[in-house]
């Protein structure tokens, strides 16, 4: 792997999340070999690479929802959140689904209400409150899954493409509440396949290649592209296949 | 053909006239099936959502044996309730034998199976689309289950008037438990049994087409609420 | 969540309901195991109002075959049997799980067959109607099911020659099924059925059948009525049920009982004995 560690003294105070040498299989593929990854509070990082590179395997592996055989270490005092690439809403209303997230969270039942017209009203969804959340649109689902994580005072997010599948407008709406989140304080590792988001909101870019974590860089080192590995480097310049192979 | 006009005819006048029989008759059904749905909902729904998340050694198995309940015979359901009513049996104390009482708890034995196997599928198909989320969101693997519950609610509505339509529609397990006592434990299904024996069938199948009749509109005024759910959410905005 | 708790409770107090309301009802009833063919003649909506309005008492009928009432009996699930088999109900009795027997009335069976009569049995003699019917082609339908009227008929194969019907006769068939099932069945196939004869004034669904054989005084068939011994089973309402054994046989219910008509005829003729 080339590329410098991590900056930032790595100790328990400043740690967000850990892998150590983790791997995940699902039946005869594996998804994710040896990763190693340490996230300090405060960072924003953003994990690129072709569709099947692992990606979402490594964020799950990250949140603690998929089985690996290495070690993840969770940071004193974080609140983990995920926000999915389709974010999964029950048939309630929008604010129902904050609440229950809020109940879930063994948020005290009286804080509950306020704080969910607090997340709403953070991400500019307070006006359709009371609409089945159900019909709402990818754009107001990404921002709903923000709301969320907002709502349960989450520092620690974990995103899956969350503008993949969006118009520029509503993508810049979501940019510009991640760099909001980022301001506060949140740590955020974010899957992305767009570079030019990746440059814009991130403070280190991850490089991923068929399972394994193949760069790992300050943003400014990575995009200046000295001395990387040579497919980071065809993928930068597009030239890599569309999907691992 | 004939027979069936002249039932038809039968089951209008049976109606029109609204003999006080007849009417708490059916009553009686509609209480003690509903009770059983009821307090069945209770059991099976919950069961149906801890069968589809729990995961111990033999839970397979389990489940398949539930899922053979479903082809329960309501005759033997109303044997084994009936040994344990009896008052030789274990719970002959309570003195529920050939009462209502006794045949809601046949029928709730009856639509436990039928609630819980297919509440399970129901879960476990919603849990496959939402479940990491919900666990991200911190929910217990039963929290997952029963809130799976509630986002599927129209589809549990459809269940539970399933388990109506069955337990509504059986005669052998009220038969057994109930006696067919006039007055007292005497419901439509056995009514029908009753005249068909005697010989009546023209008056056997006006009373089924009364039943259906009854039941039709039970369907209908659920079929109006749920329009009136959806269309709430379509005026909404839904997609 | 908050709409399951509420539908529990809805269906606990549902429950609490049902079991209240049986309780309270209980109080001046009484359940009287008897047999199909007996409800199916219609004496009950006739008698038991009577002996309401005399004692205030309910009596609730629950319809078996005979063999299932007095088993129900001893399983302790009745307070009094009415019944019409009388070795059945003497075993009964002698096995400690009944009071004395009773008898209150009798009712005659009758052979009904198709009004064609293909195997030519009409008469007044039942044993040779048997005879006759066990050597032709047509069918014969038995309940089969433990019933006083079903031990009465094997009674008169027995007499006729046939002690197992089912083995020498080849249209014997058992239908374990009711009076008015089988008269149904006997109605839709044009076979032969032995029917007591209140179910068979009250039986509506003809078709072709008739009356072929009546009258042989071995076709009478004695109505017993007995209590439940509470010796055997405590909880049986012994002053209840005593006070409709007794009213059964008294002037009262046995003018009760022979003014029970259907169509002008008389079904059951009362002979307790005073």
């Amino acid at each position: 792997m080339s590329g410098a560690v991590s900056p930032q003294a790595i100790s328990a105070r400043t740690t967000a999340v850990e892998l150590v040498d983790a791997s995940v299989r699902f039946g005869g593929v594996t998804a994710l070999s040896k990763a190693n990854l340490h996230v300090a509070r405060g960072e924003f990082i953003a994990l690129i690479g072709a569709n099947g590179s692992g990606k979402t395997t490594l964020l799950r592996a990250l949140h603690g929802l998929v089985a690996h055989d290495g070690r993840r270490t969770l940071g004193a005092g974080q609140r983990e959140a995920m926000v999915f690439q389709r974010p999964f809403v029950l048939r309630v209303s929008l604010r129902r689904n904050l609440l229950i997230a809020l109940a879930l969270a063994r948020v005290p039942r009286e804080e509950r209400a306020a704080r969910a017209a607090q997340a709403l009203q953070r991400v500019g969804l307070a006006a359709l409150a009371d609409r089945p959340a159900r019909a709402l649109s990818g754009g107001e689902l990404q921002r709903c899954a923000l709301a969320r994580a907002w709502a349960v005072r989450a520092n620690l997010l974990y995103l899956d493409e969350p503008t993949a599948n969006l118009d520029p407008a509503a993508k810049r709406e979501v940019e510009s509440l991640l760099e909001g989140f980022a301001r506060d304080g949140m740590t955020v590792v974010m899957s992305t396949h767009n570079l030019g988001q990746a440059k814009r909101l991130a403070t280190r870019i991850v490089y991923l290649d068929r399972g394994a974590l193949r760069a790992d860089l300050p943003t400014a080192e990575f995009f200046a592209a000295h001395g990387l590995d040579a497919r980071a480097d065809l993928f930068l310049k597009g030239e890599l296949p569309w999907t691992s192979d | 053909m004939n027979d069936i006009a002249e039932s038809l005819r039968l089951a209008l006048q049976l109606v029109a006239q609204a003999d006080a029989g007849l009417v708490r008759t059916v009553a009686l059904s509609l209480a003690v099936s509903g009770a059983a749905c009821a307090i069945g909902s209770g059991f099976g729904l919950a069961a149906g959502a801890w069968l589809a998340v729990a995961r111990f050694p033999g839970h397979r198995a389990l489940i398949v044996g539930v899922n053979t309940l479903l082809a329960l015979p309501s005759v033997v359901v109303g044997l084994v309730v009936y040994l344990m009513l009896s008052r030789s049996g274990p719970l002959g104390s309570w003195g529920l034998l050939f009462t209502p009482g006794a045949m809601v708890i046949a029928q709730t034995v009856l639509v436990v199976p039928i609630l819980a196997a297919l509440s399970r599928q129901l879960v476990a198909d919603a849990l496959r689309d939402g479940g990491d989320q919900l666990r991200s969101l911190g929910a217990s693997p039963l929290q997952a289950a029963l809130l799976m519950l509630l986002h599927e609610r129209w589809a549990v509505l459809t269940l539970l008037l399933t388990a109506f339509g069955r337990a509504i529609s059986e005669v052998g397990a009220v038969m057994v438990v109930g006696g067919n006592i006039a007055g007292v434990t005497r419901v439509m299904t056995t009514s029908i049994a009753l005249e068909t024996s005697k010989g009546d069938l023209p008056l056997a199948l006006a009373l089924g087409l009364v039943l259906l009749g009854v039941v039709g509109l039970l369907q209908a005024a659920i079929a109006l609420l749920q329009r009136r759910g959806h269309l709430g959410s379509a005026l909404a905005g839904a997609r | 969540m908050d709409f399951r708790l509420t539908r529990r409770r809805v269906a606990a107090a549902l429950l609490a309901t049902f079991a209240l309301a049986g309780a309270c009802a209980q109080d001046r009833s009484i359940v009287m195991a008897s047999t199909t063919s007996t409800e199916q003649s219609g004496l009950f909506p006739h008698l038991l109002p009577a002996f309401k309005v005399a004692s205030g008492i309910d009596v609730r009928v629950v319809a078996v075959g005979t063999g299932q009432a007095l088993d129900m009996a001893r399983r302790g699930d009745a307070d009094v049997v009415f019944v019409h088999d009388k070795a059945a109900e003497e075993k009964f009795v002698a096995e400690g799980w009944g009071l004395p027997r009773r008898e209150v009335m009798y009712n005659d069976f009758v052979l009904i067959g198709p009004t064609a009569d293909p195997a030519g049995v009409k008469g007044a003699d039942i044993v040779a109607a048997l005879t006759k019917l066990a050597d032709s082609k047509a069918s014969f339908i038995s309940r089969g099911d433990k019933s006083g009227t079903h031990a009465a008929e094997l009674r008169y194969w027995k007499a006729a020659g046939l002690d197992a019907p089912a083995a020498r006769y080849a249209g014997y068939k058992e239908c374990g099924c009711g009076m008015g099932q089988a008269l149904n069945i006997a109605a839709s196939s044009g076979a032969y059925v032995l029917a007591d004869r209140g179910t068979w004034l009250s039986f509506k669904n003809r078709a072709d059948l008739a009356v072929l054989v009546e009258g042989d005084t071995k076709l009478f068939n004695q109505y017993g009525v007995i209590v439940v011994n509470p010796a055997r089973h405590p909880h049986v309402k012994l002053a209840l049920a005593q006070a409709f054994s007794d009213w059964v046989v008294s002037p009262a219910g046995q003018a009760a009982i022979a003014a029970y008509k259907i169509e002008g005829q008389q079904l059951f003729f009362p002979n307790a004995k005073p």
